[in-house]
């Protein structure tokens, strides 16, 4: 008898998150990453960066320009603009991360609801449409308008408008795997139903899941800084980009800086959390990704 | 033909349905008890009992949403908490500058990213096809509060080529009005052209590989000819649809670009009610805007059948 040496593979089987790793760490996307991380980084160690507390009041240096003292000038209760806007980063990746991580959550549960029990998926996807038929700017307003502008209603505001677009992802789907040979031969099985909704259904809806996430996250901290800037979202005391926004409006003739420090990042921000998105895309939904 | 448009304005029905039992119960959930805010601060609690008999809040849930549909339905959305004027007469007063900025908008970014997809696609690969997409990519994360003020800064403050804020009805003039609504219509459309020209141009890249292309210019058609009649007219169908997909980000952009201009449109409207707490008035202005969303996702609908003879119902 001649016994065989057992044959090691060199090469290492990849995991699916490095995938993922390399989209986001390669060629322009690097960029956006970075500026991201850096963003975040940012709002980690607001503490640190903030040269003084960005609530504190100078009434004697009001409006005043950029100096050595006050990197970015100065808002008109002489509170100092680069640590308010060091902090914004802080509240808007909190609220934008938090409402995001809310809607996905939800959707998924009653996206998964609706595309494996057919007798609850009529009456979900009708008040879906109903949730999509009122634009998201005017829900959220609307909600704040309930129960007034604190931090829970405003992420209540900004996550409850995102709830339908992951629930019609998710039941899509869900639906399309209902007819594959596997998930019939696991019912054939008798599965039960949580069972094969753990095992065999929702791990295939994290692809599209996790590129989704990154477009909720853009819009969300997109639609805070909106609800701040027309006055009704977080509490003016809250420094957030959209809060200095719409104190700097008043004089923004004088002032341009007021609007366009914190403007400047948040757009730069919501601009790589897009491009993240759509590379994420390529990769993971390469149909999807041809379409657009 | 007419038994589909038919059917396709009943299926509006039940969406408008679930919006107005959405927006029911949202004022039912608003702390305050409404009849007490209608009859004023120095009203007895009898008063508020009179006052709460004689708004049917004493009725049960089911008849008061019933009776409430009702009056919508025969145009009485109420009475505003705060000026106590028909809410419905608040709101007709305050369309024109909306439906002029939403208008000026449409019309503006279907003339403008159309022709952009087109060239991108035409062009595919090139430097032009990049800084399109650029722009696109750009455009759609630009929030339009910043870009508002960024056009605002460069051509009001220092060129002073246009008015830095406000609006003028078309009764001032067409000029004036006109004049005015360049800088809310750039700002605004911004995200909508991006949003048009990327699908604008993937579309049509679809398309330009087709076989029916191949053929159309193997009979002698000029290149012209290839990309607007046989290219543009097949990729229409997602074109459309995205129109009408973007009308929410549309309506989202009225309400904050109207901020900015301090345009006296619905827009601003709604901010002035939730910081007035005039539920009756949010009310009636989310139901018009999703009443709006849903007739301009009706007539994409419908436009489908005109642009591509081979949909029939």
């Amino acid at each position: 008898m001649q016994s065989f040496e057992p044959v090691v593979l060199e090469q290492r089987a990849e995991g699916p998150w490095s995938g993922l790793f390399r989209a986001v760490t390669s060629g322009p996307i690097a960029i956006a990453s970075l500026i991201l991380l850096a963003i975040v980084l940012i709002a980690v160690a607001a503490p640190i960066i903030a040269t003084t507390d960005p609530l504190l009041i100078h009434p004697t240096e009001r409006l005043r320009p950029g100096s050595l003292q006050h990197w970015f000038g100065t808002d008109a209760l002489g509170r100092d603009v680069y640590a308010r806007v060091v902090y914004g980063a802080r509240t808007s990746l909190i609220v934008g991360t938090f409402a995001a991580a809310a809607s996905i959550a939800f959707g998924l549960v009653i996206g998964v609801i609706a595309g494996y029990f057919r007798m609850a998926d009529l009456i979900i996807m009708r008040v879906m449409d109903g949730v999509m038929a009122i634009p998201s700017i005017v829900l959220a307003v609307a909600l704040v308008a309930i129960s007034g502008a604190s931090l829970t209603t405003v992420l209540v505001a900004i996550a409850v408008p995102e709830i339908p677009r992951v629930v019609r992802l998710v039941r899509g789907v869900i639906l399309n795997l209902r007819g594959e040979p596997y998930v019939e031969a696991a019912i054939s099985l008798g599965t039960p139903a949580p069972l094969l909704l753990i095992r065999h259904m929702i791990p295939n809806t994290m692809a599209p899941l996790i590129v989704q996430s990154s477009f909720v996250l853009a819009s969300a901290i997109l639609t805070e800084a909106a609800l701040s800037f027309l006055g009704v979202g977080l509490p003016p005391e809250i420094p957030s980009w959209g809060n200095i926004m719409s104190e700097g409006r008043k004089y923004f003739q004088l002032y341009p800086g007021l609007i366009f420090i914190p403007g400047a990042f948040l757009a730069v921000t919501v601009l790589s959390v897009n491009l993240i998105g759509d590379a994420l895309r390529d990769v993971l939904d390469p149909k999807m990704a041809k379409r657009l | 033909m007419a038994r589909y448009i038919f059917n396709r304005i009943l299926a509006t029905i039940p969406v408008m349905a679930v919006v107005a039992l959405i927006v029911f119960f949202l004022l039912r959930l608003s702390t305050g008890d409404p009849a007490a805010i209608m009859a004023g601060d120095a009203a007895s609690p009898s008063q508020v009992e009179q006052m709460r008999h004689q708004m049917g809040l004493d009725r049960p849930i089911a008849v008061q949403f019933f009776v409430w549909i009702n009056q919508l339905l025969s145009g009485d959305f109420g009475l505003s908490l705060h000026s106590k004027i028909p809410v419905w007469d608040m709101i007709a007063g305050r369309i024109g500058p909306s439906l002029a900025l939403s208008v000026s908008t449409i019309a503006f970014s279907i003339v403008v990213a159309i022709p952009l997809g087109v060239i991108a696609a035409w062009a595919n690969g090139s430097l032009l096809d990049r800084a399109v997409m650029s722009f696109s990519v750009i455009g759609f994360s630009a929030p339009i509060f910043v870009t508002g003020y960024i056009l605002v800064f460069c051509f009001s403050l220092k060129l002073d080529w246009f008015p830095v804020q406000g609006y003028h009805p078309l009764s001032d003039g067409p000029w004036p009005f006109l004049h005015g609504l360049v800088l809310p219509t750039l700002a605004l459309s911004t995200i909508y052209i991006a949003l048009i020209s990327r699908i604008t141009r993937s579309s049509l890249l679809e398309i330009m590989g087709e076989d029916f292309i191949r053929t159309a210019r193997a009979k002698g058609a000029t290149e012209l000819s290839v990309v607007l009649r046989h290219a543009l007219r097949n990729a229409s169908i997602p074109i459309v649809t995205i129109i009408g997909v973007g009308a929410a980000f549309l309506i989202s952009g009225v309400v904050v670009t109207e901020s900015v201009f301090n345009i006296p449109g619905l827009g601003r409207m709604v901010v002035e009610a939730v910081l007035a707490r005039d539920y009756p008035l949010i009310q009636g202005l989310v139901l018009v805007f999703s009443f709006v969303y849903v007739v301009i996702n009706l007539v994409v609908d419908l436009l489908y059948t005109i642009l591509d003879p081979r949909i029939t119902y």
